[in-house]
């Protein structure tokens, strides 16, 4: 077992952030991602993107750079490609790289693991052509693969960042299918951010006025999504303002935002907690980013759903802990180090209740309709975690032996919140009752011989 | 199972990178190096990647970034390959799967 004094998963911003911060203060510091280059999913490709690229990605995205430039330049071990398959309580962490096992000890551990975006159970999104918004956003930054007809579906500011890319791109969007409800709009008025989150609100506004000017068939208020095809996607129905509608595409790009990956932080049994507001379990973790395991601590959206500027910060306030847990530095100079950065991150928290309560996901895509599809993987349908639970079945570990849902190869990482919140519901538990799948590693596929193999 | 070879959804930003060229089912397929080998795929219009074990249904990515696991794809004789996260190189035989990896 190699040692380290830290290691941090996972290289998006709050990684990045936090390797680079620890690495200059001098503490031997590694960093693992299942990626071939840093940046996550946010700043995906940002090493390798060609200048065109970056500029028409935008100035948000072209922030990663500076921050992959300064890991590079920080004494960080970044190895890449490195699948961490098992974090334990004890800070042991198994990576699985280029076919071979290896397993480090380090006694100050962050998991920077980011967010996934939710599932969007609707009928058809199993059909091939359908993708998360993000999956798309993630062809366009990683090799310029710009879509020509696609249909964007769902809401967030993902969704309309995707939109502003794929036609700066020179993209074409067939339509723009907006789930924003009406009383999300008027609620989340009531939590307008003050002057620190105007910022934000303004580029959103802005945002939205270009793909206006641009003309794209935008329909609002949509419901009642449906994906038809036979062997791959070939339209989309929906309701707009009281009337139904069929586009043609093969291309639907779906999105109700991002939630935390908690694989991982599940796997060494921390506590979470279901958060009401963001609709997702997130772990419990102080103002320095602990969670409840000794020396293992979160930064970013694994944590819960903050953003990528946040998440950059977050990482150095984590690392600032972390050399105080290291013997690095005392309080006193841990508060002076990580004060920029903390009052950095209060201002960028600030509007997350406004945009959280704006673009909460429809009822019908967090609860399905029976016949729609809620494990991907073993292909269980929400009607048949309804009558199991009606039947006698407790809770997702329980669905898992009824139905095989979160049993196969994503280990129910996109089932997970649906199932979890269809137990709950039919069983008129909370969130924090009903509880979520037991998560036992190895959390990615490893053979025996790996194993066998392995240091 | 019925394949759908179709035109590609997708068009290209212009690209310096090296050409590459592996195999779909014994087709050859052009791409650039550094692409994921489900970019590649997907940008040549070839789907499904693979047929489901529990109905043989077609699938294809989800979420391009190696957690849902639709992309499994069977390369140079290994099943149950992640075909987003995997980096394509020359030469590669990529195969449709069906059903789970045999073990």
């Amino acid at each position: 077992m190699e040692p380290f004094d830290a290691t941090v998963i996972g290289a998006g911003p709050a990684g990045m952030a936090a390797a680079s911060l620890l690495a200059e203060q001098g503490v031997r510091t590694l960093l693992l991602d299942e990626q071939p280059g840093p940046g996550g999913q946010i700043y995906r490709g940002i090493e390798t993107a060609p200048a065109e690229l970056r500029r028409l990605l935008g100035a948000d995205y072209a922030h990663g750079a500076a921050l992959a430039a300064r890991l590079r330049a920080s004494g960080t071990e970044y190895r890449p490609g490195a699948a961490v398959w098992n974090v334990t309580a004890a800070r042991e962490i198994w990576y699985s790289h280029d076919g071979a096992s290896r397993s480090v000890h380090s006694n100050a551990v962050l998991v920077a693991t980011g967010a996934m975006e939710r599932p969007v159970p609707v009928p058809g999104w199993i059909l091939p052509g359908v993708m998360g918004a993000g999956a798309v956003q993630i062809l366009l930054k990683s090799g310029g693969f710009v879509p020509q007809n696609a249909v964007l579906a769902g809401s967030g500011p993902l969704l309309f960042l995707l939109a502003q890319q794929v036609l700066a791109a020179g993209g074409r969007i067939a339509a723009l299918l907006e789930t924003t409800a009406r009383r999300s709009e008027w609620a989340a008025l009531a939590r307008l951010p003050g002057p620190a989150g105007w910022g934000l609100l303004a580029k959103g506004l802005k945002l939205q006025a270009e793909l206006r000017a641009a003309g794209i068939s935008w329909y609002r208020r949509v419901t009642d999504l449906a994906i038809e095809g036979e062997s791959h996607a070939e339209a989309i129905r929906f309701t707009s303002a009281g009337r139904q509608h069929r586009i043609e595409t093969a291309l639907v790009a779906l999105h109700e935002g991002v939630v935390p990956h908690q694989q991982m932080t599940r796997a060494f049994e921390c506590i979470h907690r279901w958060d009401a507001l963001q609709h997702c379990f997130r772990p419990i973790l102080d103002e320095w980013g602990n969670t409840d395991r000794a020396g293992i601590l979160v930064a970013g959206d694994a944590g819960g759903i903050a953003g990528a500027r946040a998440a950059e910060h977050a990482g150095r306030i984590a690392a600032a802990e972390m050399l105080r847990q290291l013997g690095r530095v005392d309080a006193a100079g841990r508060d002076r180090l990580a004060a920029p950065d903390r009052a950095a991150r209060a201002r960028h928290l600030k509007p997350r209740a406004f945009l959280d309560t704006l673009y909460t996901p429809p009822a019908a895509v967090l609860r399905p309709a029976d016949p729609v599809m809620v494990c991907r993987c073993e292909e269980v349908r929400a009607g048949q975690l309804r009558a199991v639970a009606a039947a006698g079945c407790q809770g997702p570990n329980q669905a898992k032996s009824f139905l095989r849902a979160g049993m196969g190869p994503c280990q129910g990482r996109i089932c997970g919140p649906v199932v979890s919140a269809i137990m709950a519901e039919t069983h008129g538990k909370s969130l924090d009752d009903i509880g979520y799948y037991r998560i036992r590693p190895p959390l990615k596929p490893v053979t025996l011989g790996e194993l066998a193999a392995s240091e | 199972m019925p394949s759908t070879p179709s035109a590609s959804p997708f068009t290209r930003l212009p690209d310096s990178r090296p050409v590459l060229h592996f195999s779909f089912e014994g087709r050859k397929v052009e791409a650039r190096a550094g692409d994921s080998l489900a970019a590649a795929l997907l940008a040549a219009g070839i789907l499904p990647f693979r047929a489901t074990p529990v109905s043989g249904s077609p699938r294809a990515p989800w979420c391009m970034m190696g957690v849902c696991f639709d992309c499994l794809v069977e390369v140079d004789g290994v099943a149950g390959r992640q075909a987003c996260l995997l980096p394509v190189a020359e030469g590669m035989r990529v195969r449709r799967q069906h059903g789970a990896k045999a073990l």
